[in-house]
């Protein structure tokens, strides 16, 4: 295949940016997006120049360190991460626009990096539980329903990519965030810290300078684990929860 | 070792509320859903312009005297209109900083556009300033009288029909229920999820619920308008 791609190009964070035009050609439908890359980039070293800076590692989908916005689409047209996505899904010819996660909260370290510490710091807000960690526990020494447990793991499948930050066009972090809260606070082991937690992270969100949920939808719809809408209407509730009993306490 | 216990205070309820991007946005659902609520009995109320001009004015009147004994002349009104002020005061004030915080939190805009969400989301924000300007509008038209000519207190019948006998009344009011219908539209499930009542099961149902008070409200102020239009009301 052979194609024309289009990137941002940024030296560094206090720097201005720009789309720089590159062709690519003799690249196998079969590689991955961030193959394709690696193959511009090859070529960039080779000609001394310097090559397109993005942040990658598992490149199996778990990490959830790959983040580009693929012709305006967060992680490209599939429902997966960009290193599981192929070139397959492009045609021979096509002209694609890649740019980095954009968000005040998410400034830019160079090219198509961005800084994604602020998650970090919503995680240590309130995404944990103290328990005394020490050998494994017995398993069935707190049981936990088959539905709760199906529910806390579907939302445990976030990989903190923030494709659903780069997707909201108020860059809204509260997919990411309802997705650890409702994680942890149907479970047993959450429980002591349900309200706190809730009430934490979505202070230390708003600290960050993310934007609020407008109910815009686009978030469920870029993120590669499938982190329903609903979950945020779940978070608001676990929030006017904590609110109700915060008083109390 | 025994974990430290945290014992630093929290801000008040209010306080909370109020400072928190999802709280300012409960705000926004309580207060739109209190005039929503108004709406649908306004609406009502106005489709008696088609029993004549005796009835209408009769239910205007009582409008002022509902309550009574226990109310004074006016109590109950002034009661609605004071919380309805409250709401939209609460409800604009939000959407204003909710807003800014909204558009500061994605400067940079990406150089690759896609058509994105529905029409009646994007237009939210537009929408509202829409039914706000008309709010103002409505008042000093139906209410004061002040930009009414010919307006006649206590004879609300013949104001509508004044109204509704200028091409641009027919056309402030009409462009402004249009708005009202697409806010609603996104507006009354918004709120559904901000309130956390909203889940899986029950999302078809609030869509559809949703779908059917825009189109009911619309069509219903809009039926005011048309009936002068069309001269059955006269
Ligand atoms: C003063 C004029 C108004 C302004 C400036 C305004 C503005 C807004 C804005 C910006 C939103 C948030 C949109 C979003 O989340 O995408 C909103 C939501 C909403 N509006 Fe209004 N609006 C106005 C009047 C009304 C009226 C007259 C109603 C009554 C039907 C109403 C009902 C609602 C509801 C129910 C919501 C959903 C709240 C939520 O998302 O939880 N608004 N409005
Ligand atoms: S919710 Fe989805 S899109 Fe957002 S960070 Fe988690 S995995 Fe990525
Ligand atoms: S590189 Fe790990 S998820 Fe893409």
């Amino acid at each position: 295949m052979r194609l024309t791609l289009r990137v941002w190009r940024q030296r560094a964070a206090d720097t201005d940016g720009a789309l720089s035009t590159y062709e690519v050609d003799d690249i196998s439908p079969d590689m991955s997006f961030l193959e394709m890359l690696d193959v511009l980039n090859e070529r960039l070293i080779l000609e001394g120049e310097d090559p397109v800076a993005f942040d990658h590692d598992c490149r199996e989908g778990i990490c959830g360190a790959c983040s580009l916005v693929i012709n305006g689409e967060a992680h490209g047209p599939e429902r997966t991460t960009t290193c599981q996505l192929h070139m397959r899904s492009f045609r021979d010819g096509d002209t694609i626009d890649v740019e980095p996660w954009r968000a005040a909260a998410f400034p830019v370290v160079k090219d198509l990096v961005v800084d994604r510490s602020a998650f970090d710091r919503i995680i240590q807000a309130g995404g944990y539980v103290s328990v005394p960690t020490g050998a494994a526990p017995e398993a069935h020494a707190t049981p936990v329903p088959k539905a709760d447990a199906d529910f806390a793991f579907e939302h445990a499948e976030c990989i903190g990519c923030g494709a659903c930050v780069a997707a909201c066009p108020n860059g809204a972090a509260m997919l990411f965030t309802s997705a650890k809260v409702n994680h942890l606070a149907v479970l047993p082991q959450g429980a002591p810290e349900r309200e706190t937690r809730v009430l934490d992270m979505v202070a230390q969100m708003d600290a960050e300078g993310f934007g609020g949920c407008t109910l815009a939808g686009e978030c469920a719809t870029a993120c590669p684990k499938g982190i329903p809408l609903v979950s945020i209407t779940g978070m608001n509730k676990e929030w006017l929860r904590a609110t109700r009993r915060a008083g109390k306490r | 070792m025994a974990l430290a216990t945290r014992t630093d205070r929290r801000p008040s309820r209010a306080r909370t509320l109020w400072d928190s991007s999802v709280g300012k946005k409960t705000v926004m659902a309580v207060s739109g859903l209190i005039m929503l609520l108004y709406l649908v009995v306004h609406m009502i109320g106005n489709l008696k312009i088609y029993f004549g001009a005796g009835e209408f004015n009769h239910y205007a009147h009582w409008l002022r005297t509902v309550g009574e004994p226990f109310m004074h002349y006016e109590w109950t009104l002034w009661l609605v209109r004071i919380v309805l002020v409250v709401a939209v005061v609460a409800h604009a004030t939000s959407a204003y900083q909710l807003s800014r915080r909204d558009l500061r939190a994605r400067p940079v805009k990406y150089a690759h556009r896609r058509g994105r969400s529905s029409y009646a989301t994007r237009t939210m924000r537009w929408g509202g300033v829409i039914l706000g300007l008309f709010i103002v509008w409505h008042l000093l038209d139906l209410t004061t009288g002040t930009v009414h000519p010919g307006f006649q207190e206590g004879h609300p019948y013949q104001n509508v029909v004044g109204t509704f006998s200028t091409w641009y009344g027919d056309l402030i009011y009409i462009v402004a229920m249009l708005a009202l219908g697409l806010h609603v539209r996104h507006g009354f499930w918004s709120a559904a999820q901000t309130l956390g009542a909203g889940s899986r099961t029950r999302d078809r149902a609030l869509k559809a619920t949703a779908n059917i008070l825009a189109l009911l409200l619309t069509a219903g102020f809009i039926a005011v308008p048309v009936g002068v239009m069309t001269g059955v009301v006269s």
